[in-house]
Formats: C-alpha cells, sequence, structure tokens
C-alpha cells in the first residue's frame, strides 16, 4: 500500500514537471510580449522589469500593423462557413453513397478516400489557378475549395457511422409521410451528432489554423490569422519583435478559450478520428 | 431505389462539385503538367520526363530535403510515439489531476504551424545566444529545433490516442498475468503493447504522414536555412513552384515524386501494422 502511494508520488511529480515544461513556451511568448522590442531579442528569457515592461505598445503596434482585426474575422468567417458546409454537404453525400450504392457513388466514394492521401503539394499549384479563372479568390469561394479539399476525410467518416445506422429507422419515417430530404434531416442527421462533432473539431483545426490554401488563393487581399502572422515576420526590413509576439498570443488566445470551453468534445473527437481515420 | 435517384442533385452534386473544382480536376492537370514546361497553365509544351531529370540533376536541393526529411521523419516519429505512451502509460494509473495533465499536454496542437514556429524560433535563439549561434547558424540546430517543435505539438495528439487504447486493454488479462508472477516489463511487451497494436498503427500512420508533409513549421522556425539545408519536401517543391519562374514544371515533378512517396509509405504501413494485427 505505501509502495503504491509512494509511485504514485512520484508519477504526479514528474507529470507536474512535465505540465510546466510544456506551458513554458506560452508562458515565455506572453511574457516577451510584455517587453520593449529591443529587450526581447537580448534577454528573451529575462522577466520585464520597469526598464523593459512596455505595457500593451506591442499589442497596439502589432494590431495596426497586421490588421489583426480584419484577419481575425476573415479566419472566424471562412471555418464557421466551411465547416458548415462541410459538415452538412459531406454527411449528404456519405448518406446518399451507402444507402444508393451505384457505379457514380462507388467511384466518388474510392475517389474521396484515395484524395486523402494525397499531398497539398500536389495539387497546390493547379488548384490556385482554378480557384482563380473560376473566380473563387475571395473569402466566400474560398468555402467551395475547402469543401472540396475536406471531402475526402469528412465522407468516409461519415459513411462508416452512416453503415451502422439501422434502415428501419428510416423506412418508419418514410411510412410516417417524410420525403426522402425529411427523413434525411429529422431522422438521419440527427443519430450521425457524435460523428459530425468529431468532423467540425477536427475540420476546425485543419481550417483555422491553415496558412498556405488561404495564402496561396486570397492572401493577396483578405488575411487570414496565419497568414497576417507570416506576413508580419516574412516582410522586408527587419522584424518587430514586440509586435510579432503580441501577435503570436493574439492568435492563441481564441484557440484557447475554443479548448477550455469544448474540451470535452476536441478529446473525444480527436480519439474517434484518430480510430477511423 | 429508384426515387433516391431523384435526389442525387441535392446529396451529392455539391460535394461532387466542390471535390472536382478543389481535387480532381487540379490533380488531373497536375499529373500531365509534370510533363510540360509552363509559367503559366496556358502556354504548357510537352517535354517528356525531362522534368523528372532535372528535379534530382538541376542542383542537390530536392536529394537534400528528401535526406533531410527521412532522418526527421525517423527521429520524430520515434520520439513521438515513446513519450506519448509513455505519457499514456502514467496517465491511465488513476494519479490525482489526470484529466488537468491531459488537457495541458494536449493543448500546443492546437496552435497553428505558424504560431509553433514563431514560439520554438525565439526560444531556440534564446538557447543558443550565449553561445554566440542562432538557429540558422547550422542546420543540426534547425534539425533538432524541428524536432523539438514537432514533439511538443504531436505528443499530446498521440497521448490521447494511446489512452483510448490502453483503457481498453481488458483488465482480467492484466490481473491473471499479475497473479501469474508476471514482472512489469514482462506485462508490458507481451500484453499491453500487443493489446494496442491497433492504436500503435494509427499513431505510427499519423506520426510519419504529419512529419513528412511538414509545411508551415518548417517555414517559420527555419524558412531553410542555412542555405537551404533545413528545407524538407513540402518547403523544396513549393521554392521551386514560386521561388524562381520557368521551374513551375520542374516543381510539378517534385511534387508528384512527393506524392508516390507519401502514398507508398502510407499504404506499406498500413499493410504491415494490419498483417500484424491478424497475427495476434
Amino acid at each position: 500500500m505505501i509502495r503504491k502511494h509512494l509511485s504514485h508520488g512520484i508519477i504526479f511529480a514528474i507529470l507536474l514537471f512535465l505540465s510546466v515544461v510544456f506551458l513554458l513556451p506560452i508562458l515565455i511568448i506572453i511574457i516577451n510580449s510584455l517587453k520593449f522590442k529591443f529587450s526581447i531579442t537580448e534577454a528573451p528569457f529575462a522577466l520585464p522589469n520597469s526598464e523593459t515592461f512596455s505595457g500593451f505598445e506591442n499589442y497596439i503596434s502589432g494590431f495596426t500593423q497586421t490588421g489583426f482585426g480584419t484577419a481575425f474575422f476573415w479566419s472566424l468567417f471562412i471555418t464557421v462557413f466551411s465547416v458548415a458546409a462541410i459538415v452538412i454537404f459531406t454527411s449528404m453525400t456519405a448518406w446518399y453513397i451507402v444507402r444508393a450504392k451505384t457505379l457514380l457513388t462507388t467511384v466518388l466514394y474510392y475517389a474521396l478516400v484515395f484524395s486523402m492521401i494525397v499531398p497539398f503539394q500536389m495539387v497546390m499549384f493547379t488548384m490556385s489557378k482554378v480557384a482563380n479563372i473560376l473566380m473563387l479568390d475571395n473569402p466566400v469561394g474560398i468555402i467551395l475549395i475547402y469543401l472540396g479539399f475536406g471531402a475526402g476525410l469528412a465522407t468516409f467518416m461519415f459513411s462508416g457511422f452512416v453503415k451502422s445506422v439501422p434502415k428501419t429507422i428510416e423506412e418508419a419515417a418514410t411510412i410516417d409521410g417524410c420525403n426522402t430530404l425529411q427523413t434525411y434531416f429529422l431522422v438521419v442527421f440527427p443519430v450521425l451528432k457524435p460523428t459530425t462533432v468529431t468532423v467540425a473539431i477536427l475540420n476546425t483545426m485543419w481550417i483555422w489554423n491553415d496558412y498556405l490554401l488561404p495564402y496561396l488563393i486570397i492572401g493577396n487581399d483578405y488575411k487570414t490569422i496565419p497568414v497576417a502572422v507570416q506576413y508580419l515576420k516574412g516582410g522586408y526590413g527587419s522584424v518587430d519583435m514586440g509586435a510579432l509576439m503580441a501577435m503570436l498570443v493574439l492568435s492563441i488566445i481564441p484557440v484557447i478559450i475554443f479548448y477550455l470551453t469544448s474540451q470535452k468534445y476536441i478529446i473525444k473527437g480527436v480519439a474517434a478520428g484518430a480510430v477511423k481515420g | 431505389m429508384k426515387p433516391l435517384k431523384r435526389y442525387f442533385p441535392i446529396f451529392v452534386l455539391p460535394t461532387l462539385i466542390a471535390f472536382s473544382i478543389a481535387f480532381v480536376i487540379p490533380f488531373i492537370m497536375g499529373l500531365y503538367l509534370s510533363f510540360t514546361e509552363f509559367t503559366t497553365v496556358e502556354n504548357a509544351t510537352f517535354v517528356g520526363i525531362k522534368n523528372y531529370i532535372s528535379a534530382f540533376t538541376d542542383n542537390s536541393d530536392f536529394l537534400n530535403a528528401l535526406w533531410f526529411t527521412i532522418g526527421f521523419a525517423l527521429v520524430s516519429i520515434i520520439t513521438i510515439n515513446v513519450f506519448a505512451f509513455i505519457l499514456a502509460l502514467l496517465l491511465t494509473r488513476k494519479i490525482i489531476g489526470t484529466n488537468l495533465f491531459r488537457t495541458v499536454f494536449f493543448m500546443p496542437n492546437l496552435i497553428g504551424g505558424i504560431v509553433l514556429g514563431y514560439i520554438w524560433q525565439l526560444i531556440i535563439n534564446g538557447v543558443l545566444q550565449p553561445f554566440g549561434y542562432a538557429i540558422t547558424s547550422d542546420e543540426r540546430f534547425g534539425f533538432w529545433g524541428l524536432i523539438v517543435l514537432m514533439n511538443w505539438q504531436m505528443i499530446g495528439y498521440i497521448m490521447i490516442i494511446y489512452i483510448a487504447g490502453l483503457t481498453s486493454v481488458p483488465t482480467d488479462i492484466l490481473e491473471a498475468a499479475k497473479v501469474d508472477g508476471a514482472g512489469v516489463f514482462t506485462t508490458l511487451f507481451r500484453i499491453t503493447i500487443p493489446s494496442v497494436m491497433p492504436s500503435i498503427t494509427i499513431c505510427l500512420f499519423l506520426t510519419i504522414t504529419n512529419s513528412f508533409k511538414m509545411f508551415d513549421q518548417n517555414l517559420a522556425l527555419t524558412a531553410g536555412a542555412p542555405s537551404g539545408r533545413t528545407k524538407m519536401l513540402a518547403l523544396d517543391i513549393y521554392e521551386t513552384f514560386y521561388g524562381r519562374v520557368g521551374y513551375e514544371g520542374v516543381g510539378q515533378a517534385k511534387a508528384v515524386i512527393f506524392f508516390l512517396i507519401v502514398a507508398a509509405i502510407a499504404l506499406t504501413q498500413l499493410i504491415l501494422t494490419r498483417r500484424k494485427e491478424v497475427e495476434q
């Protein structure tokens, strides 16, 4: 009994130490975001003192240099509508594929599964061209691109779940007078909820943090948060470290709020997504 | 099934159109363009396999990136999986605060690659500064910097999957082993690891593909410095496309090779571990 307590104590101490190590990088960024830009590169691990403490100066200059407010808006806009589009359309497609089983849907299914293993660089250049020609190079058009590029994994996950949904509940709905659309949205879609949550979370994490796709397609006119951060650093001339630190902190805050409020779903979603993906 | 056909336009067409525009058409165009010389898509002229030869012979960038990526992938796959598995073992022992620890370890995974890159750039430069170095002074700094970054980002994610696997190991088997006098390591290697083989498959698959496809972190942390020696495949392809005019065809050929490598790894790995699972 004592041995068990002792070993639990040691494990607890190790885990506590590791937690500090894991949190330290974020803490260092927060500390540096409150220091004058020159004292950041000079002594990044020093706490701010009366000489180096800059208040919120970095936040103000970062905000104005990157247009962070606008970037936040576009990130939110693109993420919310792309995820909504992915969830609604791919779940419908998955259901149709499983239930209809025609040659076309089977081919489509395998094409979608195939697209999951293709790295973005393979289609990067041509996709930007197609988006440009079809005038999809704007925050609304990019939603269609995200639907297309996210369709593989989402349809795959939804169809895995649809296979386990008993046909009898759909037949009962039809007998009760529902047409196919009503049956789908009133009966089938609510049953898919666990997968819906998983798909929504995986895609939110992907699209919110995505850099290259929005940079290539809409980067000149509309900057999302990752594009704005990279723009601050990648621009010519000397980098304003203070503004960069402040922007890093500002980009992390929404993610952490999202994480702490829906942690349960995120962790479950990730575990479920991995098992199926 | 007849009435279902009428609903094809509503249920399938939106996904089909988006998928064709974002993937099918660009993929086929990409395959074709890798055999041509072009600057815009309209002026492509067929050149056979010239681009594929150029990818390897024009300069050593692509081969360097390939070796760098393979080295990076090997080290990160091992470190991430070992650390994540140990953490998962520790977190399935009913210790106080397990949920809080899990929350903390998973958090870095939600931060985007660009932001992660700049966080670690500051820290690594801060560590190297007293010795008169920066992360861009030597390719080894960049290499290990990327390893540390990738571990920080992926360990929590992989840990979650191992926890899910470990909690489904039947406790009666573990107890039986204890009664039979099996030691900690015997239990670990003879019972625990074989029973979480499906999780190991998934985790190896995820870490290997994520390591190979890494781009954002690479761009933000080192951008290939010094002199392109820390460039991974994705970044090298990106720079071939957009760095020099006239090299778009070579970039596309590199992208096709990259795709074939990623696909081959993913498939072999899946087949190998699936076979192992069956043997259990």
